[in-house]
């Protein structure tokens, strides 16, 4: 019987081959060709923890710190990895009750048992460093470290900007930033976010079911090292950015600050400004809503962004593009007809003279002999010629276009050309009658505080300027930026500047000049009033550079809504300015109190209650 | 024959034993593998404890070899006896682990009876059959067969332990080899494909089909009919028609909700890999992410990071998948198979029924191991908890596999003595 049935064995060796090849072709399937598992098990069970650089430093002008880092520390607890904890212990050593540290747990355990939570937010160092020792029995406890940006001094809100996390834009324009993760939003944090910002690193971790971290992958294999962000050095002269400041706390205006020579931006600030503490932190969500909504405005940027008729001051380019030109010589003298109002002053005998007394009829005959040159016998065609010529060697100013500063949302300003009088008025609508207000810089010229400062710096080069900017270099190379170092020259000859020089020396100190208020005892102030009108009360504007020779600093204050023109707000104001910079401190004690307490614009609410940053 | 004592035991079954011991020992090291346990002979963990395990594992087979192969034909009564005493025992006294009441408890280590009652059986029928004249296919031999194989199973399968005691059906194919007819087997095949479809398609829709089955059996494949075979074929239809209108009410009122929930994960019915379905989706993607050649020895990711449950025991082969990828794990199905396909040419060999029913008991339990406990992480078979022969962490189950491997062995050295 037993050999019966002896083939049966061979049915039964083939039922286990046959689940053998079933088994090795289902595991084909599975490790060979489908991709699907591979891909879902690279998803599970590694994690990659972003390493955050450091961001980057901002210096002043001295090497001093304007803006570094402040390591604060968050507790994190994973509930179900806290073991043998002697919590009355734990409880003193961090300075919570025992109800306290009940309900953080709960918590934390709501949350998950295996992921960590936070247990106590922003832990300062001073606080960390009494229990840091103290870590290790405290299982299931660990510290992670975020870094908060300071502020040596609360000082040049407007020029550093802030950091905030990122939004919806950010993510979708550069695949860099993750959800969670900051960017420079306005200022230098904005404008040098890429050196400023380093690169992240990545640490490839591996995670059980739980999400618990077992160690990690491939030893660090795939691990890439942070790059730390780079310094700013800046140009900013600390002290007097405070004093402008200070000076402007109750007005709203700006002040831009310029050294001449190479154009590093001394000072730039507008009024209302903020403690940029502020927008730092925990308070940052609740004040930046504040200060957003306030009607004064303290995040607008008026230095860059406010497009302002230039007023008188604009006579000083008008007269050094007609000379170029040879619409006037520089004895060319016009009687003041008062055909466009004038204050009360004798003629102007030349250049330098109208320049003194910032004489309108004068600027207005010349600007007329600029855009109706006689080229063409038909006058619209001449005006369509003069405009052309006389907005190509306006422009040369840095007017009209967006200084390239290292600053985002500067504004161009505007001066005007053929197509936006043919687009009012149709092309041969217009002429010099439709547009000589532009001869004493109203009308349908704009332009920012900045590009005013850039005149001043323009006159006391003589005829031509630097890119204003407040980065000298960066980075541990010094990398430096070649626009900053590239002569713009305005190719018109140097003479007829020290005309311009002379007129803005005497509109200080000459016998009726028209801003007396801005001589400082021993220093060589040249500076050229200007009033801005406007729907409501004037602006008033000054720009100065001093010394005569050899300039060290140009400026240029705009005071919104003051009343009086620019000799009585805003020259007093440079002139405080200049003498801070070239002599270190104010002699003209009183003078500084006067203009620091007064406010001569319109009563507006400056700012609001903001809340202190909670942290210092 | 003592005297001439040339033992010839067999190297080959041997060396798979043991390569394939050690390679799961490799695995279950690397399955609960940290870097701050990493010590070999950690006795706290399960690596360590394997290590004991097979210390015993190797002693027991070396002392199975020294002993006379009659020693165990003659006390195959009594180890049954004493097996069933356990298994009684365990259902009062038992502890209760993974919802399965089948361990004792001693304090220091714990044991299962029920991975000891295959081996038992195993003797016991095999003892039975090798009494002379007895024909399988005898009503009276049936009906002790049946007793024998289902008496432990039964007290197994009241334990909760179903994986265990549906282990038992394997005693079919020893059968079949001593001349059970061939039917049986088909009727078994046959049921389960009819399971499965009455789960899967509408009943009504299944009956039609058996129904246009049959009728193309009478009057087409059969050239001659006569009264018998209508008889049957109507038998036949009725008996499937009742079958597949009986599948509901086994499903839903004799499986237990868990068991019910695996068929249907396998059968694609439910699709939720987070729950039910969680344990074997996630042993497809370890499997899966193994590629050709694997992540390498310890470098595991999902097996290592608990994601597979019951990773030392049942699923196990999850970690092969991963870590040696599918060279690593053909070579094992390969040693498995071949392993299998030699116990049957040893057991042919056997002059003594005894030896080659107990050799064929032998294959064909180590076989159903084999076939539900991969195929279950390959997701071809429903999750049935039962361990990987000599490759699953455990005691009890390593002992009992190796028992019943080397009393085989052992008689297979004496394979030219009758028993």
């Amino acid at each position: 019987m037993s050999y019966k049935y002896s083939n049966r064995g061979n049915i039964v060796k083939i039922i286990f081959i046959a689940v053998g090849v079933i088994f090795v072709l289902r595991l084909s399937m599975l490790q060979l060709f489908d991709k699907e598992y591979k891909e879902k098990a690279m998803n599970q069970s590694l994690r990659n923890i972003t390493q955050y650089p450091a961001r980057g430093l901002m210096y002043d002008r001295n090497g001093g710190l304007l803006v570094y880092n402040e390591a604060v520390y968050d507790l994190m607890v994973i509930p179900r990895m806290v073991k043998d904890l002697d919590t009355a212990y734990f409880c003193q050593a961090l300075g919570i009750t025992r109800e306290e540290f009940d309900t953080r747990m709960q918590k934390a355990y709501t949350y998950s048992p295996y992921s960590a939570s936070i247990f106590k937010k922003q832990i300062s160092k001073e606080e960390f460093g009494r229990w840091e020792s103290l870590l290790y029995k405290f299982k299931g406890f660990y510290i992670s470290k975020r870094t908060l940006r300071l502020y040596g001094r609360p000082i040049a809100a407007h020029v550093l900007g802030y950091v905030g996390e990122v939004n919806e834009h950010d993510l979708e324009e550069n695949p860099y930033y993750k959800r969670g993760d900051y960017i420079g939003k306005s200022g230098l944090e904005a404008a040098y976010e890429k050196e400023l910002r380093g690169m992240k690193g990545k640490k490839v971790m591996q995670v059980d079911v739980h999400n618990r971290e077992i160690g990690s992958y491939m030893h660090g294999e795939q691990d890439t090292m942070p790059i730390e962000g780079m310094n700013l050095y800046t140009t900013i002269d600390p002290d007097l950015q405070e004093f402008a400041e200070k000076v402007m706390a109750n007005k709203r205006g700006c002040i831009v600050a310029i050294e001449p020579s190479t154009g590093e931006v001394l000072t730039l600030m507008s009024a209302p400004s903020y403690d940029p503490n502020l927008l730092v932190g925990r308070v940052r969500g609740e004040n930046f809503t504040k200060l957003n909504e306030d009607i004064a405005k303290p995040l607008f940027n008026r230095a860059l962004q406010a497009q302002y008729p230039p007023g008188s001051i604009f006579k000083v380019a008008q007269a050094m593009v007609a000379l170029h030109l040879g619409a006037i010589t520089p004895s060319t003298g016009f009687v003041c007809d008062k055909i466009l109002g004038c204050h009360n002053h004798p003629s102007a005998r030349n250049v330098q003279e109208a320049i003194k007394m910032s004489c309108n009829p004068y600027f207005y005959y010349t600007y007329r002999r600029v855009i109706q040159p006689g080229k063409y016998k038909n006058v619209n065609d001449d005006c369509h010629y003069g405009l052309s010529v006389w907005r190509d060697y306006i422009m040369r100013f840095g007017f009209g276009q967006r200084l390239p500063i290292d600053l985002a949302n500067v504004k161009p300003g505007n001066i005007p050309d053929t197509n936006f009088y043919n687009k009012w008025y149709g092309r041969n609508g217009w002429n010099f009658r439709t547009i000589y207000s532009n001869s004493i810089g109203q009308g349908e010229v704009e332009v920012v505080p900045l590009q005013m400062a850039n005149l001043a710096c323009i006159v006391a080069n003589r005829g031509y300027y630097y890119t204003p900017h407040l980065v000298r270099y960066y980075g541990p190379d010094s990398t430096k930026n070649p626009e900053f170092y590239t002569k713009h020259e305005t190719g018109i000859e140097r003479h007829y500047f020290d005309i311009a020089a002379a007129g803005m020396y005497d509109v200080v100190h000459g016998a009726g000049g028209t801003a007396h208020k801005a001589d400082i005892p021993g220093i060589a102030v040249c500076g050229k009033t200007g009033t801005a009108e406007n729907y409501g009360n004037d602006h008033s504007v000054f720009i100065a550079f001093a010394p005569k020779d050899n300039p060290k600093i140009a400026v240029a204050v705009y005071v919104e809504n003051a009343q009086g023109g620019g000799g009585t707000w805003a020259a007093p104001i440079a002139s405080l300015v200049i003498e801070k910079y070239l002599k270190g401190e104010i002699e003209r004690k009183d003078m500084e109190k006067y203009y620091t307490d007064v406010n001569p614009c319109q009563k507006l609410p400056l700012t609001r209650r903001v809340k202190r940053p909670h942290h210092r | 024959m003592i005297q001439n004592e040339q033992k010839r035991f067999d190297w080959l079954a041997i060396g798979l034993y043991l390569g394939i011991v050690l390679f799961g020992w490799l695995n279950i090291y690397a399955a609960c593998y940290d870097e701050m346990h990493a010590a070999v002979f950690d006795f706290s963990r399960q690596h360590g404890k394997q290590l004991i395990w097979m210390g015993v594992a190797f002693l027991v087979a070396v002392c199975v070899l020294l002993i006379q192969p009659r020693v165990f034909s003659n006390a195959s009564y009594i180890i049954y006896g004493v097996v069933l005493v356990l298994l009684v025992a365990t259902l009062f006294i038992g502890t209760v682990t993974n919802g399965g009441q089948s361990w004792i408890d001693f304090g220091a280590f714990k044991f299962q009876p029920s991975e000891f009652a295959k081996f038992a059986t195993a003797l016991i029928v095999a003892k039975y059959m090798s009494a002379i004249d007895i024909d399988i296919n005898r009503t009276n031999t049936k009906l002790v067969l049946s007793a024998l194989v289902l008496i432990p199973a039964g007290l197994i399968f009241l334990q909760h332990d179903t994986g265990s005691a549906l282990v038992f059906a394997s005693f079919l194919l020893p059968f079949f080899r001593e001349g059970l007819s061939k039917y049986i087997l088909i009727v078994g095949v046959l049921a389960v494909a009819l399971f499965v479809s009455a789960l899967l398609i509408n009943k009504y829709i299944l009956i039609g089909i058996i129904l246009v089955g049959c009728l193309f059996y009478l009057f087409v494949w059969l050239s001659k009919r006569n009264s018998k075979s209508y008889w049957h074929t109507v038998i036949f239809f009725i008996v499937c028609s009742l079958f597949v209108f009986s599948v509901d009410f086994t499903f839903e009122n004799i499986l237990e909700t868990h068991q019910r929930n695996r068929i249907y994960v396998l059968l694609g019915k439910v699709e939720d890999p987070t729950g039910v379905g969680y344990n074997v989706n996630q042993a497809k993607i370890a499997i899966g992410s193994g590629g050709l050649v694997g992540k390498g020895f310890l470098n595991g990711t999902i097996t290592k990071a608990d994601f597979v449950p019951e990773q030392e025991t049942d699923f196990i082969f999850c970690t092969v998948g991963e870590e040696w990828g599918f060279i690593g794990s053909l070579l094992l199905i390969a040693a498995y198979v071949l392993l299998l396909v030699h116990l049957i040419t040893m057991a042919e060999r056997q002059r003594s029924t005894f030896s080659r029913f107990y050799g064929y008991c032998v294959a064909s339990i180590l076989f159903f191991h084999f076939f539900v406990n991969v195929g279950m992480v390959l997701g071809l078979v429903p999750v049935i908890g039962i361990p990987l022969p000599f490759f699953s962490y455990g005691g009890s189950s390593l002992i009992a596999f190796t028992l019943l491997l080397f009393i085989f062995i052992r008689q297979d050295a004496d394979r030219n003595a009758l028993i």
